[in-house]
């Protein structure tokens, strides 16, 4: 088979593009399954409620692109923030079934409520007029947009690697996953910590739901399609790794391009295939700690 | 002795003359719209086709005349088994007459099967596979709207002499974007076109911007979409976003006005598609969706496969009527469909042919651009009327076994 190599570097391109959205969703699942140890299943649910929170603020109150990317994020976080004091927070002792179980009804009652008032063909969004067009890269034609997804869920994932990994207020959080009550006696407030983490996480997923907006359709599933893969994506990363989930994010996009160019019927399952070979030769996955 | 079992004689005969009496005037209908209520043919079919049976039957009027019809509705989730076993079960314990809808063309026809063995009646207008009429047609089956022959000869023909004689498809990974692909092809090299290549995908992606990139560097002049709904909206909208559309024109080879609406007038303007129905054809047309979209979600006006579960629904009806009672037998039912002429406001006039073929003309529609739609769902400009015994598989070509004599 010969290659050609323009046709492969356009699909490695476009899988950096996946691998951008895989990483923004996997690093919120890691954050909060590594700080509140629940597997948010509601996340794709709520990734599609930035995309429609990001739809209402432009068609209901005029408000564009850029402030959606800050607003949508916060609101989501703060119903998120809801929804782990009035439910998460009550099984967070129990075991990890208990909160899978109850974020994947939440999920479906959300992507119910949002299908059974916006059906499920999917609303536009108009890409932001500054990032309209493309670039012409000989190999293939970037679209500014793509581009700029990228560079901005990049540096997005380093910065929350950073508040994680190499701030005080991430040591008390990740002093707080560890020992909750020693943390306590010091005085500070873990229960707001934890709160305020689910919110962060997401928020991210909120995050990515306003960039992906103008790529695919504001449609009511758009979450659950994604979900999957990214759970296989935080499964190989390793569950809870923040470096690992954004590692992995990136790479599971390129190896799906190129899966794409060589071929494109496998490009669904080859995520799943490295899932169960990655669980097979090292069960807590790449970078995950043994417990 | 002898008055005792001339008595039980009568008794007997007494009760079965009453039940022939009772099969020839029951007026007891089911009617089951198998759809898809979730998913990514929601909107162009769905509820709406739910909707559009209940229409059909209020409009039939044969409740004022002492008839019993029920309509009720299942989801068959794009899964065949899931589809053919709710069928089944249909047919088994709720006493089913007739199966409408059933948009997938795989589940389509996992379903025409159960119909056939159930003795049912079965008017396909969701699905696509000209399978439906062809190698798989049944004496159970009239396939109403549309299908990929009609699709492919309208769309494939006009583009292909209006000079786009390359063709690479994107092509549906199921039954639907196979038999799609297979007829448009058939109908482009007939023009004069040739196929460069094509790529599978699976059905309801979100990203088909690495299946656009390999339409593109084909080099083919026409990019064939063989897919639907969700699908074909998405990879309109990503191949503007490539910048594809405007090196090579984009064929949406099944596009329903839901469609239009999810993709936006700006860029759907100008592609040209095939469809059998659209709301604003006449004042019949007009007002049957004025009715429709009173009471439909969104206040969406019907699409083309809506339409269809309307139109045949009404049909049935009226068969059901002139035999006087429903018979409880499916291909008897219809059998006499095939014979009647059909007319009804949305499609007009036509005919069910032998094969279960339900023909009417179709239309070359185009989108229209921003500047040109006036109200909301404003969408289409006809662009050419092809006639009912062009628009479909022509009967000598057909496979089907029931026309071999």
């Amino acid at each position: 088979m010969s290659i050609n190599l323009q046709a492969l570097s356009a699909q490695l391109l476009v899988g950096l593009i996946n691998g951008s959205f895989y990483a923004l969703l996997s690093l919120g699942l890691a954050v909060i399954f590594g700080m509140l140890n629940i597997i948010n299943f509601a996340h794709g649910a709520l990734y599609m409620m930035g995309a429609f929170v990001a739809y209402f603020l432009l068609n209901l109150a005029g408000i564009g692109y850029w402030p959606a990317l800050f607003l949508a994020p916060i609101i989501v976080g703060i119903f998120g923030m809801i929804l782990e004091r009035t439910m998460l927070q009550w099984i967070a002792n129990l075991d990890h079934l208990y909160g899978l179980l109850l974020t994947f009804g939440l999920a479906l009652i959300i992507q119910g409520v949002f299908q059974n008032y916006f059906g499920s063909s999917g609303l536009p969004y108009a890409i932001p007029d500054a990032l309209k067009g493309g670039v012409n890269l000989g190999f293939m034609f970037l679209p500014i947009y793509r581009g700029w997804v990228v560079i901005f869920s990049l540096v997005i994932c380093i910065a929350t690697w950073f508040l994680i990994e190499r701030t005080r207020l991430g040591a008390y959080l990740r002093a707080a996953t560890e020992n909750p009550t020693l943390v306590r006696a010091f005085g500070i407030n873990v229960p707001l910590m934890i709160t305020l983490t689910y919110g962060l996480g997401v928020g991210l997923a909120a995050l990515a739901g306003v960039l992906s907006a103008p790529i695919n359709q504001v449609r009511p599933l758009m979450g659950a399609d994604l979900i999957i893969v990214v759970f296989a994506v935080v499964v190989i990363g390793g569950m809870g790794s923040i470096m690992g989930s954004i590692i992995t994010g990136f790479t599971l996009g390129i190896i799906e391009g190129l899966t794409k160019y060589f071929y494109p019927e496998a490009s669904n399952t080859v995520v799943f295939v490295l899932m169960v070979l990655v669980l097979l030769v090292k069960p807590s996955g790449l970078t995950g700690r043994t417990t | 002795m002898s008055k005792v079992i001339t008595r039980l004689l009568l008794g007997t005969a007494i009760a079965a003359a009453t039940v022939t009496a009772a099969a020839a005037q029951d007026k007891n209908v089911k009617i089951g719209v198998l759809t898809d209520l979730s998913g990514i043919y929601a909107d162009l079919a769905g509820p709406g086709s739910t909707l559009a049976a209940q229409m059909a039957v209020e409009d039939s009027g044969l409740k004022a005349k002492g008839w019993t019809i029920d309509v009720i509705s299942g989801d068959h989730q794009h899964k065949p088994d899931i589809g053919a076993n709710l069928a089944r079960q249909w047919f088994d314990r709720e006493k089913m007459d007739m199966i409408t809808d059933v948009p997938n063309s795989g589940v389509a026809l996992a379903v025409n099967n159960v119909v056939k063995e159930k003795n049912g009646v079965y008017i396909n207008s969701g699905g696509g596979t000209s399978d439906l009429t062809n190698a798989q047609c049944t004496p159970n089956t009239i396939h109403w709207t549309y299908d990929t022959y009609n699709l492919a000869y309208g769309t494939g023909t006009a583009l292909t002499k209006a000079g786009g004689d390359s063709w690479f498809f994107l092509t549906a990974d199921y039954a639907f974007g196979a038999a799609l692909e297979r007829d448009t092809t058939n109908a482009l090299k007939a023009a004069g076109g040739k196929v460069t290549g094509s790529v599978k995908h699976p059905l309801n992606s979100s990203d088909f911007s690495s299946f656009l990139l390999q339409a593109q560097s084909s080099g083919a002049k026409v990019i064939g979409l063989a897919n639907a709904g969700g699908d074909t909206s998405t990879s309109i909208k990503q191949a503007a976003e490539f910048g594809i559309s405007k090196s090579q024109k984009m064929a949406a080879l099944l596009l329903f006005l839901t469609d239009v609406k999810s993709i936006g007038l700006d860029l759907a303007q100008g592609l040209s598609f095939t469809e059998t129905f659209y709301w604003d054809m006449n004042d019949g047309t007009r007002e049957f969706s004025k009715r429709f979209s009173a009471r439909s979600k969104g206040a969406a006006p019907p699409t083309m496969v809506q339409a269809g579960v309307y139109s045949g629904t009404l049909h049935y009806l009226k068969a059901l009527e002139a035999l006087g009672g429903n018979p409880h037998d499916g291909a008897k039912v219809v059998a006499k469909m095939k014979d009647m002429p059909t007319d009804d406001a949305l499609f007009g006039k036509g005919s069910i042919q032998p094969n279960g073929r339900k023909i009417h003309p179709a239309y070359l529609f185009e989108v229209k651009k921003p500047s040109e739609s006036k109200t909301p769902w404003d969408y289409y400009k006809l662009v050419a009327t092809i006639p009912a015994d062009q628009a479909f598989t022509p009967l000598d070509k057909s496979t089907c076994s029931l026309l071999k004599k």
